[in-house]
């Protein structure tokens, strides 16, 4: 199938990249709304709406978005188109208005909408982009559907709203309750855990399976969820990254600079501490010199006297004598 | 008012517990939970900017949107309002208080991304609530995030030597024991 096709995108969305069952994005909803299958169906429903909607007006407006304030700008448009859907469910379809309540206007930080702006709307054509936002739109649908279903057939026995079960069933209460929503999700995790084991003892490709925010919300950034609104492209990234390499080759620069500097300053400083040592030296010596020429001058001298004195006394014992 | 105010309390905290319950801010709460200490860390900061976000958010709608009838924009003007205020909170934190900023600027950047703030904030406007029951609201909001996410994170630290099986490794254990929790928490609702 060709790359970008219609047919292609409405298989990706709802197959192969199937947003809940192999993203796992988009978790929030998934488990609120789910204690039904009209739930599920009009939730998925009305985010498809959001998501058709939004990523053809991004991708028509992705040469005219400055790079800097892509994602505000993408906010700004998911959240109208939510708004506009939100009036239109208050005045057409009040019953659901009411059952999705809150969940409604929290479309806005759905995961998957600003992650297909993001990673399809903004470099891809308008037509393939409204295809994938219905892809993808229908694939969350089935998802929500599909787990909607099996919730209100364990915890009350129905389907649609049809009894499924025999009377004798006992609905299971809790699989309709909050809990309920976590064992169900446990299961699916659990089944795509087997299947991603089983998949990659094959050999098989199996990295496109994640498991959404869970394993450490600072790996989302890749998948539209973390760095939502001031999130970096990957030119920008790219960008950092060189400025980065830059500046660290700057610092390494400067601190082989500062050795130099610091070894040439410690050299000279040893030189003029040798050179003051000779001088002292020298100085001593000298004056070693001066004190021992002196001492010798005087001994000189007293011996003289000495002799003097001694030539006088030999004069005058002579001069007795006589 | 003083009884309302308590009431509010305790329902937003414990008994429809934000995650628990309402399945806001499920992101943080399995992703963050790894280590008790990263975990009170993020509750802190969710604290802080859930309790500051609903604070302004309650301003704007009451003495904007109201006064101009335009409370059908409000969906856009919170988030955009959330967004910028999580940026300016994490640029004066940077800027004055260095060692809030290395306790919770890690956080800080993931927290615009959690329903949870969007999330009481259209609850505040939904159930009517006047500017200080509002902040009210978020602050229990937030606290009961913390609570059940401080919680997560310890039974995770117990649980990294436990004997898993091979297919519930990971995500799974984690959302059963979210699920266990829950039905713990669906006893709160005799409090009130």
């Amino acid at each position: 199938m060709k790359q970008n096709s219609i047919l292609e995108r409405l298989k990706n969305g709802i197959l192969s990249e199937n947003p809940t069952f192999v993203l796992m994005l988009g978790m929030c909803p998934t488990l609120a709304v789910t204690t039904s299958a009209v739930n599920g169906l009009g939730m998925g429903l009305t985010t498809m709406v959001v998501l058709a909607m939004s990523n053809m007006f991004i991708s028509l407006l992705r040469n005219v978005i400055p790079d800097k304030v892509r994602i505000p700008a993408f906010i700004v448009v998911i959240a109208s188109f939510v708004t506009v859907v939100e009036l239109l469910l208050k005045a057409y379809i009040p019953f659901l208005y009411d059952a999705l309540g809150l969940y409604i206007p929290l479309i806005v930080v759905n995961c998957i909408i600003l992650g297909r702006a993001e990673s399809y709307a903004s470099k891809n054509g308008v037509v393939s982009s409204l295809f994938d936002g219905i892809g993808m739109g229908l694939g969350f649908t089935m998802a929500l559907t599909i787990i909607g279903a099996v919730r209100e057939l364990l915890g009350a026995g129905e389907i649609f709203g049809y009894a499924i079960m025999p009377e004798s069933y006992v609905p299971c209460s809790i699989f309709v309750l909050a809990p309920g929503a976590f064992f169900v999700l446990a299961a699916l995790t659990a089944i795509q855990n087997k299947i991603k084991i089983a998949g990659e003892k094959k050999g098989k490709d199996m990295s496109k399976i994640g498991s959404g925010c869970s394993e450490d919300c600072m790996n989302c950034g890749d998948k539209g969820c973390s760095k939502r609104f001031y999130g970096a492209s990957d030119e920008a990234k790219a960008d950092v990254k060189e400025t980065v390499k830059e500046k660290v080759e700057e610092v390494k620069e400067k601190l082989e600079e500062t050795f130099e500097k610091a070894e040439d300053t410690a050299d000279e400083f040893l030189d003029k501490v040798e050179n003051k040592v000779d001088e002292v030296k020298d100085k001593v010596e000298d004056k070693i010199d001066e004190i021992e020429d002196a001492v010798e001058d005087k001994v000189e001298e007293i011996k003289e006297k000495i002799e003097e004195k001694v030539d006088e006394i030999k004069e005058k014992e002579d001069e007795k004598n006589d | 008012m003083i009884k309302e105010l308590l009431i509010i309390l305790i329902s937003s905290s414990l008994v429809s517990n934000v995650v628990l319950s309402q399945f806001l801010g499920l992101c943080p709460f399995l992703g963050v939970s790894k280590k008790t200490e990263t975990a009170a860390g993020m509750g802190t900061a969710v604290i802080f900017v859930i309790t500051l976000a609903s604070a302004v958010a309650g301003v704007i709608y009451r003495y904007i949107l109201v006064p101009f009838d335009l409370t059908y924009l409000q969906t856009i003007v919170f988030i955009l309002v959330i967004a910028a205020l999580v940026q300016f909170v994490e640029m004066f934190l940077k800027k004055f208080m260095k060692s809030l900023y290395q306790a919770l600027g890690v956080y800080l950047p993931l927290i615009t991304t959690n329903c949870a703030v969007l999330g009481v904030a259209l609850t505040n406007v939904q159930k009517n609530y006047g500017i200080l029951t509002g902040i009210v609201n978020g602050f229990a909001t937030a606290v009961g995030f913390t609570i059940s996410i401080v919680i997560l994170a310890g039974i995770r630290e117990k649980m990294e030597y436990n004997d898993i099986p091979e297919s519930f490794k990971g995500m799974p254990i984690v959302l059963i024991t979210a699920g266990l929790m829950a039905i713990a928490f669906c006893g709160f609702s005799g409090l009130l």
